[in-house]
């Protein structure tokens, strides 16, 4: 077996009795062939860059390379801490760890992609929230990160996870998807209730278009991260409450893609068209070349 | 063998882009690669989206970091136009239009104190690339294997002998491609192999006559 179908997955995991995570580690470990042990201390290492960029990226009021954005992670995570926020303690840590991640890569800052740099908040930012918030260790979260990885191995093989090709819906909807399945994980939902978010929180991103201003991975995509994140507790709320996609996930990721592959290229990443195309966008572009 | 969990949880690397910015690093470090030494003088001339987007995406900064032998997720790379004027490394930074070439391509104009080397690659997605041009000659080295990069004249034999000395020292080859000016002339070989070649081997293929360069790149 591949990582090609979700429901492959879930077989394998209802044989083995093993959580979803452990099984993505068997699969990884079978197709590559690498220790157990290795692939888990790379998995660990990119916690540890996760964890690094969000609390840097909320620490430093970085600009980003052109000036185009920097400094909201900051401005909502003191929203946060003057307890104005409307949003719940969770929700608003993910919002502020998605900004910030975002934000750090906007600023050249070293970031583990998560499927991609563009959307490497969104994982990131509901991970480290949910340990926060709720006190989990590192491995908890190394096994969800696993799960999530399964998902977004999944999603790379069946679609796409490039913005060129599929559209943000291929990089903040697939990351939403991750996201919302390792938040069910590390919550101790079932396989099953993992995929359901994930089918959730990719369902409610398609059609996303992808039409950065200038060309640049700043406008609007610092910003989605933030609301993504959200987005992805949302579908993993509901999972967990026992709600099921009505499509099943490997439907929705072949839906996607062809939602993708029927998207005109000026919103797929080149910068030509939506709100890359608007007055304020171009004139930005203008002032930046 | 299809996508890795890494694919999806990583390329742990600067940011903004990992088309513009991983990318655009790693071609730079073969640069550095194959020149052996320190870089002198390069100039950098951008096509395409490269050319429009390189000063927001840092891709100046991501060439020159590499140039300077940093990997993808060495924070110095922000910093890098700094460090080259310390490191005594002569930039120049050009745009250019060519409709043929990938979007995301750059052209490196580099030399050492004793060497020169031009070198024009992709970054074709997902901090994926491929080089296709080195001193002239088209080539296609995506560097997903572990790559030997040798020089050479075109002369009857050299071929058979570096393909002797990898396999004697009980290397696989698993890909081999070569480009050349004309006949008798400058040859480009790009051998992949299963596994790094080691220092030993590549100093045996460096004595192959007629051979006057041989580079181990490993995979990315």
């Amino acid at each position: 077996m591949d990582l090609d179908s979700i429901e492959s997955l879930l077989d394998e995991t209802a044989k083995s009795g093993l959580p979803l995570g452990q099984t993505v580690l068997r699969v990884e470990q079978r197709e590559t062939g690498e220790a157990q042990a290795s692939i888990l201390n790379k998995t660990e290492r990119t916690w540890q860059v996760m964890k690094n960029a969000a609390s840097a990226g909320i620490a430093t009021d970085m600009r980003s390379v052109s000036g185009l954005t920097g400094g909201d992670a900051a401005r909502y995570y003191n929203h946060l801490r003057n307890h104005k926020n409307l949003l719940g303690n969770l929700e608003a840590k993910a919002v502020s760890y998605a900004l910030a991640t975002s934000g750090y890569n906007a600023a050249m800052g070293v970031i583990a992609a998560a499927p991609t740099a563009g959307s490497a908040g969104i994982l990131p930012g509901v991970l480290i929230a949910a340990q926060e918030e709720f006190g989990f260790s590192d491995r908890d979260a190394v096994e969800a990160l696993l799960t999530a990885g399964g998902v977004g191995g999944v999603i790379a093989n069946r679609a796409t996870i490039s913005g060129a090709e599929g559209g943000c819906q291929a990089e903040c909807g697939a990351a939403s998807a991750m996201a919302a399945a390792a938040l069910v994980d590390i919550m101790g939902g079932t396989p099953r209730q993992c995929v359901n978010a994930a089918a959730l929180a990719l369902k409610n991103t398609l059609g996303l278009a992808c039409d950065p201003v200038a060309g640049l991975v700043e406008v609007p995509c610092v910003k989605r991260n933030g609301i993504c994140a959200v987005l992805a507790i949302t579908a993993a709320d509901m999972a967990l409450a026992g709600i099921e996609s009505f499509i099943p996930l490997d439907e929705v990721i072949d839906a996607m893609l062809q939602i993708g592959n029927s998207m005109p290229a000026c919103i797929r990443e080149t910068g030509d068209g939506g709100l890359a195309a608007t007055p304020t966008g171009l004139a930005a572009k203008r002032r930046l070349s | 063998m299809g996508i890795s969990l890494f694919d999806v949880l990583g390329p742990i690397t600067v940011g903004p882009s990992s088309s513009h910015t991983a990318g655009a690093v790693r071609i730079g470090l073969i640069c550095r690669k194959l020149l052996g030494g320190e870089i002198k003088t390069a100039k950098i001339t951008f096509y395409g989206s490269f050319a429009e987007t390189y000063r927001g995406h840092g891709t100046d900064k991501a060439v020159i970091g590499g140039l300077l032998g940093f990997e993808t997720d060495n924070e110095k790379i922000r910093e890098s136009l700094a460090l080259a004027e310390f490191r005594g490394l002569h930039y120049e930074i050009h745009t250019a239009e060519d409709p043929r070439l990938h979007p995301n391509t750059v052209l490196i104009e580099a030399a050492t104190k004793s060497d020169r080397l031009r070198l024009m690659g992709a970054s074709v997605g997902g901090g994926a690339i491929r080089v296709t041009e080195i001193n002239g000659m088209e080539v296609e080295a995506a560097f997903e294997e572990d790559t030997v990069i040798l020089f050479h004249k075109d002369a009857p034999g050299v071929l058979a002998n570096i393909a002797h000395e990898l396999t004697a020292s009980g290397y696989n080859i698993g890909n081999l491609r070569l480009s050349r000016t004309r006949r008798e002339g400058d040859v480009i070989t790009v051998v992949e192999t299963d596994v790094p070649v080691d220092d030993e081997t590549i100093r045996r293929l460096r004595q192959i006559e007629s051979v006057s360069g041989a580079t181990m790149i490993e995979r990315f």
